[in-house]
């Protein structure tokens, strides 16, 4: 049995997987949602197996049709990628859940299908270990996210979806015109190989600008924020979870993954990494402010994802001299959030569902009312503050040390304030979940497994608190900070 | 080679081209367009460039990248295309919406 489980080729399941699932959505409609509920999970299984299968034999490999590179493609899975996919699958089996309930027949039949297609894109791209497939895949990831952006139809979904689109496509061409000059520049687009060839120069510097640029402005990093908030909110709940949570982490992971490879050994010296720092340090502040100052609970939550992303390049200018404890606490960061933020976009779509609008200062006693989906809320708030014992804690713990350790005291403060002013922004939503509005409105029931989905992805947050021993050691599979990792 | 680069050199002139219009034009359809300049300019730096080695068979991988990529860019016009005819039956017309609200 055991000798079974290890010869499947988890990789290829993970990708062709979803896309089955979501082609046959289109096939038989009438069963949507089961086909849809059935796939999230054999994906979920999927990761388990390779996970399993990366414990026992170490980094996964697998040549797709035997041809291997250059002109075939690998798939290649180490302990970084694999905590990727976890994070994944978590985050879609609790939107998978959400969703059931929350979508009626005819939008179930359009969401499911884009929402596997969605799936496939990102399990491929964490798969991916070459520069140009990462290319392809964060197309396919792009394209079904702003058709999932659209979804609800209307002025502002349209325009909003419209907006990421356009940014999208441009940060993917910068991207594609980096692959062009690096593989001119190096002869090759595998990640390992590039790693070992590269040397500085104009090629790697235009390569750098051109993708660093196309992945910041997908990843939504201050200034180039400016498509996330509008796209983020007016999507559908389950839809905004997965982006907020999901999509935008995927091109920060194909940015770290370039930096720790090809870019940060060069470069990292030469004041790149402290732009990085500066510009995710504005992103905190405000991302914070703006967080604040919305009367809209799901404008609220979409820029918290800006200020959120600010932390994880917080790490760059710190990782010259701490080596692996920045990265793990980007990765800490980053999973937390993504748990956190799925959790807190779901909320969001349950206290529409309730009470027909998302107007902070009219939530009327939902903690009476909704107690589930408020503990939901703040459970997820405190791992977005930092606050112990939650996974967000570990991750900014861990940042806050190191740059106490190196003096950095424009980041300490930084961080602090980013904290404060998230509490800010959460004890607002919290405080008038308890007072009584002025004017009440009609409400409606709220599906019981709405409600669990959020609360169990907030809980998912809190309990990463408790795991930091096992998950830091299973992300050191296959060594992939190990290129910045040496530097003393 | 001089020729190849001159061919490198006209594409990236049009993906700057292809930016400057994405970013100034307020129609969409002109946007879509400037996107699809942008991608075109990336496709001719890649042909061009297969021809670095200077040998007589040019590099085969970079012609695979621009088949690639020339799916993703229909593909990606095709949505492009039908989201901007949704906006405009919804709005009217086929520009973004203003940023600005309540």
């Amino acid at each position: 049995m055991g000798a079974e489980v290890s010869d499947i080729p988890w990789g290829l399941v993970l990708i062709l997987l979803p896309l089955m699932g979501g082609m046959a959505c289109f096939l038989w409609p009438r069963v949507t949602t089961m086909l849809g509920l059935v796939t999230v999970f054999g994906v979920a299984l999927s990761v388990a197996g390779l996970g399993w299968q990366i414990l026992e034999n170490g980094v996964y490999r697998h040549a797709v049709g035997g041809w291997g590179a250059p002109l075939g493609i690998d798939l290649y899975a180490d302990g970084l990628s694999l905590l990727m996919l976890t994070a994944t699958a978590l985050v879609g089996l609790g939107v998978s859940v959400y969703s059931a309930a929350y979508f009626r027949r005819e939008d179930a039949t359009r969401f499911w299908p884009l929402w596997l297609f969605l799936l496939a894109g990102l399990n491929a791209l964490f798969l991916s270990a070459d520069i140009f497939n990462l290319y392809v895949t964060l197309e396919l990831m792009g394209l079904a996210a702003v058709a999932l952006a659209a979804l609800t139809g209307g002025k502002d979904a349209l325009g909003g979806a419209m907006r990421y689109l356009l940014a999208a496509l441009l940060g993917s061409l910068a991207y594609l015109l980096g692959v062009a000059l690096l593989y001119h520049g190096f002869g090759t687009v595998d990640i390992t190989l590039l790693g070992q060839r590269v040397e500085s120069g104009p090629v790697l510097w235009a390569a750098l600008g051109l993708m660093g640029a196309g992945l910041l402005l997908k990843t939504a990093v201050f200034p180039l924020h400016f498509w996330l908030p509008p796209a983020h909110a007016s999507a559908p709940a389950p839809v905004s979870a997965l982006l907020s949570a999901l999509v935008v982490k995927a091109s920060f992971y194909i940015l770290l993954r370039l930096w720790l490879s090809i870019f940060g050994p060069l470069v990292g010296e030469e004041g790149v990494d402290t732009l990085l720092g500066l510009l995710g340090a504005t992103a905190v502040l405000w991302g914070s402010v703006q967080a604040l100052r919305q009367t809209r609970l799901k404008l609220l939550i979409a820029y918290s994802t800006v200020a959120q992303i600010g932390y994880l390049f917080l790490a760059f200018p710190l990782a010259a001299a701490a080596g692996v404890t920045a990265w793990h606490a980007v990765i800490y960061l980053a999973f937390s959030h993504a748990l956190a933020k799925a959790a807190m976009f779901l909320v969001a779509g349950n206290l529409l569902r309730f009470g027909g609008h998302d107007r902070i200062a009219d939530l009327d006693r939902v903690v009476q009312r909704l107690p589930l989906t408020t503990g939901a809320f703040a459970l997820a708030g405190v791992s977005i503050m930092g606050l112990p014992p939650s996974g967000g804690f570990i991750g900014k713990w861990l940042l806050l040390e190191m740059a106490l350790a190196q003096g950095r005291w424009d980041l300490v403060v930084v961080m602090i304030l980013g904290g404060l002013l998230a509490a800010g922004y959460i004890f607002k939503v919290l405080g008038r979940a308890f007072t009584q509005a002025e004017v009440t409105h009609k409400s409606r029931a709220v599906p019981a497994c709405m409600e669990w989905a959020a609360l169990l992805l907030a809980i998912g947050a809190v309990l990463l608190g408790f795991l930091a021993v096992p998950v830091l050691s299973v992300v050191g599979i296959g060594d992939p900070f190990g290129v910045s990792g040496v530097r003393p | 080679m001089s020729a190849a680069f001159l061919y490198a050199l006209v594409g990236m002139g049009l993906f700057s081209l292809g930016v400057y219009a994405l970013i100034v034009h307020a129609h969409l359809l002109r946007k879509i367009l400037a996107i699809n300049v942008m991608g075109s300019g990336i496709f001719l730096v890649l042909v061009a460039l297969a021809r670095r080695t200077g040998e007589a068979q040019p590099d085969a991988v970079p012609h695979a990248m621009v088949i690639t990529g020339i799916v993703v860019a229909i593909s990606a016009t095709a949505l492009a295309l039908t989201l901007m005819l949704k906006l405009a039956a919804e709005t009217g017309c086929a520009e973004l919406p203003d940023e600005k609200r309540e």
